[in-house]
């Protein structure tokens, strides 16, 4: 990641990652409790380097190189946060967000609700997830289905620079705690994103999106999964056929509402995600949209996943995630009825 | 097993990482204690720790415990423990007869629970596991707070933030990460190095010794030399299982390898346990770090109302450990030193009777929640998924108004 050379400001095409990192920056800048804590996130700027130079800038006190204890960076956050502070935490990996996984789901989910609200705990906790980079076992990890499944947590991912640098804020301000996946396969594509403008202005944090209309069939995806679906509607329309795109951006709480209207529309619903098949966010998805567009739907709900198995091998994961020629194979299936 | 009186001036327990006193990593007596003799748990002989109240109440010096306490104060450390173990006693009684669905009981503990709140100072905060009634006791909730949870009303029902003292947690060791958090807060607010500096304690107990969060929190805690003191009441037994099948060295020991303080205190002597406990926080709160204090105690009662304790322990080893009552000892020494009188104990049995009273007529009076607080609170911020089921939910409801069915 380049060096930053001065503040950046106007309209900047960033990857993904350097928009986290100045979506970051913006939050540190922007509320003195705001505090970045997990391993390798101060000196390194992180394994991904989406914190770089923020420790420099920022002091030891803001940017804390932790120990490497998962469950610690987690449980200490909350302490940080009884005490006003909103933490960050980085885990390295999705596969190391387990350790913590008692942290997250009974104490940080449950606090608010335990207390009845005369606790809140503002804790981001940031998660590099899905596969495709070839890294070794534990680094391709799909744990959303986990966090969704948790009530008192939220759940959000950005498919893109834009939504990367506003959706980092919006949820560090954001007063439940909030797990924020980042698509570590894509931190690296780049987008336009217009530095300027205010965080009012941009898109709420629960809201999904569609992002490129469509007449024939809805493909819905998040994250990792958003540039299979563009490159799957570019390869559709050359056979004739017009896929609508939604990205959820939000997967807990889920915003259905734009889904619902499309599969009206289209009558015809494609899920899309890495995380495995069973019980995974499209049985949830396929469920309401099955109960919300009943009268609506020409064919069963498609689901394109990883398959029920471990994270495999590297070698073999570009068969485990979904990739363009599944995703068209499913919209075939819709088509097939 | 006979109760070996203790000695004026036993050696300081301290194991200060890096200073000048280092002890070796266990003492015969530490072995003894540990190991227990025919099959019984910390009665066979007193381990080596810090003691200001003998079990005969007798008054000892330490050297490096040296409080001057005032009548009143004497005075208000006997009456704490008495109010403590009579409410707990009355739980007890109010499950056995229905009204709880669970208690989990402190008697035997209400020294180190009495002496360690005490201690505390406004500004501190406490983090408890599920058993420090006295300690909220100490942190001015009301006592009947506790009980929402243990009937099934509610997960506690007092303000963390105005007392001080945080809900209880039921996941062992969970909370002790959560101090060491709130305790670097503290630092990063700036609020250490005078008197009104402020400190962070946490409650966990001989079983949590072994949980990977309390290691985790040792670690944070050394590294960034957060204002906490961890006090772990060794009672003896997590549930079934004797100390140990937790540790082979004392636990206090534990604390030279994270690079702070580890001292035992005699858990049964209130007077040592408030002046071990106000020692390490204000070596906090002025900046020293964190201390391990070891409270060297035993549950009397069962672990919880749902256990027999019967089947892992023997009525002998119970017996020796009554002759170390906590109570017993400062009702002692207050009578001999001529600091209570008969007058004061009715009177203090007096304010027992009646905190106890209002305990029960209120446990006993608790209304049922009503059912809409099942979606309240799980979010501080928009809920629609909660919001919709709340309104299926509420409709379903309201479908049976009429039949008398709920």
């Amino acid at each position: 990641m380049a060096k930053q050379q001065g503040p950046l400001t106007g309209t900047q095409t960033l990857t993904i990652g350097k928009a986290l990192n100045l979506g970051l920056r913006r939050a540190l800048e922007d509320d003195p409790k705001v505090l970045l804590m997990g391993e390798d996130v101060g000196r390194l700027g992180g394994v991904f380097r989406i914190t770089d130079g923020l420790q420099k800038d920022f002091g030891e006190d803001r940017v804390l190189d932790s120990p490497l204890a998962e469950a610690g960076i987690v449980g200490t956050a909350i302490g940080l946060a009884m005490r006003g502070y909103r933490p960050v935490c980085e885990m390295q990996f999705d596969g190391f967000s387990y350790p913590a996984f008692d942290q997250v789901t009974n104490q940080l989910a449950k606090m608010h609700y335990r207390s009845r609200g005369r606790i809140t705990l503002p804790v981001v906790i940031r998660i590099p997830f899905g596969g495709g980079i070839g890294s070794v076992e534990h680094h391709s990890e799909s744990p959303e289905t986990y966090y969704m499944h948790t009530a008192g947590l939220k759940v959000v991912t950005p498919s893109s620079a834009l939504d990367a640098y506003f959706m980092i804020q919006q949820a560090i301000r954001s007063n439940d705690p909030v797990i924020f996946l980042e698509p570590k396969a894509r931190y690296y594509e780049k987008g336009e994103v217009d530095l300027d403008a205010s965080l009012a202005s941009a898109e709420p944090l629960h809201r999904s999106r569609v992002v490129r209309a469509g007449t024939d069939a809805t493909v819905v995806g998040y994250g990792p999964t958003m540039r299979v679906l563009r490159d799957s509607a570019d390869a559709a329309a050359e056979d004739g056929r017009s896929l609508e795109l939604i990205d959820l951006r939000t997967l807990s709480p889920l915003d259905l509402d734009p889904v619902y209207e499309s599969v009206k529309r289209t009558g015809r619903l494609i899920v899309v995600h890495e995380a495995p098949n069973n019980a995974g966010p499209a049985a949830e998805i396929a469920a309401r949209v099955q109960s919300e567009c009943f009268y609506s739907l020409e064919a069963p709900v498609q689901r394109v996943t990883g398959f029920d198995t471990p994270y495999p091998a590297s070698k073999l994961e570009e068969h485990f995630l979904p990739d363009l020629d599944r995703v068209l194979d499913a919209v075939d299936r819709t088509f097939s009825y | 097993m006979g109760d070996k009186p203790a000695t004026k001036g036993r050696p300081a327990t301290k194991a200060r990482s890096g200073a000048r006193r280092s002890r070796p990593a266990s003492t015969p007596a530490d072995a003894a204690a540990l190991q227990g003799s025919a099959g019984e748990h910390g009665s066979a002989q007193e381990p080596e720790f810090v003691q200001l109240l003998t079990p005969d109440g007798e008054r000892v010096e330490h050297p490096d415990y040296s409080v001057d306490f005032t009548d009143e104060q004497l005075q208000g450390l006997y009456r704490d423990l008495v109010i403590v173990r009579r409410l707990d006693l009355e739980s007890t009684a109010l499950q056995r007869q229905g009204h709880l669905a669970i208690w989990a009981s402190l008697e035997g503990q209400e020294a180190a629970q009495i002496g360690s709140g005490r201690a505390l100072r406004n500004q501190d905060m406490a983090f408890p596991t599920y058993r420090e009634h006295g300690v909220l006791w100490c942190r001015g909730v009301d006592p009947t707070a506790p009980h929402g949870l243990f009937r099934g009303n509610d997960h506690g029902d007092w303000d963390p933030a105005k007392h001080n003292a945080n809900l209880y947690t039921l996941v062992i060791g969970a909370q002790t990460l959560h101090a060491v958090g709130y305790a670097m807060g503290i630092n990063y607010d700036g609020k250490v190095g005078t008197d009104d500096g402020e400190a962070a304690i946490v409650y966990f107990g001989d079983g949590a010794s072994s949980q990977g969060d309390v290691h985790e929190a040792c670690v944070f805690a050394g590294v960034y030399h957060a204002p906490v003191v961890f006090f772990c009441q060794n009672n003896q037994y997590a549930i079934s299982e004797p100390v140990e099948r937790q540790t082979r060295t004392p636990i206090y020991q534990r604390a030279a390898g994270y690079g702070f303080p580890g001292v035992r205190v005699d858990g049964n002597d209130v007077l040592a346990c408030y002046a071990v406990a106000r020692h390490a926080l204000d070596q906090a709160r002025h900046g020293q770090g964190p201390t391990l204090i070891e409270a060297y105690t035993y549950r009397m009662g069962a672990h919880t109302t749902t256990d027999d304790p019967t089947r892992y322990r023997t009525g002998s080893e119970v017996e020796s450990w009554k002759q170390r009552d906590p109570i017993t000892r400062m009702r002692a020494y207050l009578t001999k030193a001529g600091i209570g009188d008969d007058d004061f104990f009715a009177s203090v049995d007096a304010d027992a009777d009646r905190i106890t009273g209002r305990l029960r007529e209120f446990v006993i009076g608790m209304p049922d929640p009503d059912s809409s607080r099942l979606f309240e609170h799980v979010y501080a911020e928009e809920s629609p998924l909660q919001d919709a089921e709340r309104a299926w939910f509420e409709q379903y409801q309201s479908s049976f108004v009429g039949e008398g069915a709920h």
